[in-house]
């Protein structure tokens, strides 16, 4: 099965860490994405980058901004491919957000 | 008779076709399909040397059936896919007891507290959704939605039926356990039918796992408790420990809860239902060695960091002859909102001769009662002093 992982962190969270402890968790999460399981994913820029769109009566609308205003925002993700919710559960504690104050939403991917 | 046999198979029945199946929904429709069938004919031809393997055949030829007229279906219309049935599974002389997949499955953490009781008792249990509704003071169209959101979170989210590995055991251990004891504290609140329904599941939870000292713990603790039932309560008042009737104890029930300590002791179990279970077995002696209960409460304090354990340890103290030390412990607690840290330091107070302190202390916890017998039985020790 197929499954996403969505992390939230609180904003800047990557900036406000140690430096020595930025990247040890960049380490972790590199070799995190050489794992078999790891499909795709990346990190995203920061909330103040991103644009919102929705398409009413054909006309493309855009509002600058996130979604939802959140203390903690969508800050990355990742598509892993995993035998059940175990093994998925797994892969997110790994991710390193996941003990640095973040927190890893585990979804199900729709199959086709 | 057939009531008896059914309640004893469903849980086996319905395990071994989620097995087969992955499909909960399906399983139980099978399930019931075969139990109905077992109804109109067994009457008649008696009941089959193995009722558990014939519901579970029966059972699985319904489903099959079922999924190839839904496959005949889903090919004209080339909508559905549905899943391949491997027919190479099927065989009738061996079936295996899949009940410890389906208890993990059951109460998995990803699932809702909530849900997890709720499938357990369905789904293992074989109680009926009304009953657990009813259990539970909810809607049955509530309790209904509960069992839904649970099943199809398993089936969406990959939830595997299986018993975990060695790493994870330990935690999905605890889980199951906190699930039967909870539905065990539900019954102890004057619901006996689910107390006896928990008894029933931690039995088969220690028959299914017959090197697990927790579980016999577990279902010891349950059992010693269970078998004073009928002397907690007077009418509607709440009769302490000491005040029981005795012979309104459940002898062979006390009896067997022993004997399942004992095993669980032998397997050098020291978890905490183990401690509990030891705790609540002293407790039912005719003389209580106080200072061993308050000894076996530190090691519960060890294990838990509970605050309200320590308020036990404190009581236990307290009955070893030093109500001053048992003071001490229960002024050090943070647990201002809670009833018996009140009326643990009335009670304390008044030993000590500090009979003003006390009825505060005691006023403070009829603030915080919530049930009639608790209010009435606070009004009693107030009144006495």
């Amino acid at each position: 099965m197929q499954y996403a992982l969505l992390i939230y962190t609180p904003p800047g969270y990557a900036d406000s860490l140690p430096e020595a402890e930025r990247e040890a968790a960049l380490a972790e999460f590199l070799a995190f994405t050489d794992d078999e399981r790891y499909v795709a994913g990346g990190q995203l820029q920061p909330t103040e980058t991103a644009t919102t769109v929705r398409v009413s009566g054909g006309r493309t609308l855009m509002t600058d901004g996130p979604f939802a205003d959140t203390k903690e925002v969508l800050g990355g993700l990742c598509l892993i491919e995993a035998a059940d919710l175990d093994e998925a559960i797994e892969l997110a504690a790994r991710v390193p957000a996941a003990r640095l104050g973040g927190t890893v939403e585990v979804r199900p991917v729709v199959r086709r | 008779m057939l009531e008896e046999v059914f309640r004893d198979e469903w849980g086996r029945v319905v395990a071994s076709l989620v097995g087969f199946l992955r499909d909960f929904d399906l399983a139980e429709e099978a399930a019931q399909e075969a139990f109905a069938i077992a109804a109109r004919h067994w009457p008649a031809s008696g009941v089959p040397d193995n009722p558990g393997a014939w519901l579970v055949t029966t059972a699985r030829n319904r489903a099959i059936d079922r999924l190839r007229r839904e496959r005949t279906l889903a090919e004209k219309i080339h909508l559905l896919p549905v899943p391949e049935v491997i027919m190479d599974e099927f065989d009738d002389t061996v079936i295996k007891d899949e009940r410890l997949e389906l208890i993990f499955t059951c109460c998995h953490p990803a699932l809702a507290l909530e849900g997890q009781v709720a499938l357990t008792l369905r789904a293992v249990g074989g109680l009926e959704t009304a009953e657990i509704a009813r259990a539970f003071l909810v809607s049955e169209e509530t309790m209904k939605r509960r069992l839904t959101r649970a099943k199809a979170k398993i089936k969406l989210a990959g939830i595997p039926f299986a018993v975990p590995g060695a790493r994870l055991l330990p935690d999905r251990l605890d889980a199951v356990l906190a699930v039967i004891y909870l539905i065990y504290n539900e019954g102890y609140r004057g619901r006996v039918d689910l107390g006896a329904e928990a008894i029933r599941l931690g039995r088969l939870l220690a028959a299914l796992m017959p090197a697990e000292p927790e579980a016999y713990g577990l279902l010891a603790l349950m059992m010693i408790h269970h078998a004073r039932r009928r002397a907690r309560f007077s009418g509607e008042d709440l009769v302490l420990l000491e005040d029981q009737d005795r012979s309104l104890w459940d002898v062979g029930q006390l009896a067997e809860g022993r004997a399942v300590l004992d095993r669980a002791l032998a397997l050098g179990g020291r978890g905490a239902y183990v401690v509990q279970a030891a705790i609540a077995s002293l407790q039912t002696r005719e003389r209580i060695d106080w200072p061993q209960v308050a000894e076996l409460y530190r090691r519960l304090v060890e294990l838990t960091g509970s605050p309200v354990v320590e308020l036990n340890r404190a009581v236990a103290l307290a009955q070893a002859g030093d109500p001053a030390a048992a003071l001490r412990a229960v002024d050090r607690l943070d647990l201002d909102g809670y009833l018996y840290f009140h009326s643990t330091r009335g009670e304390l107070l008044r030993r000590l001769g500090r009979d003003a302190e006390a009825r505060d202390a005691y006023r403070r916890a009829l603030e915080l009662a919530t049930t009639t017998p608790e209010r009435r039985f606070l009004a009693r020790r107030l009144e006495g002093l």
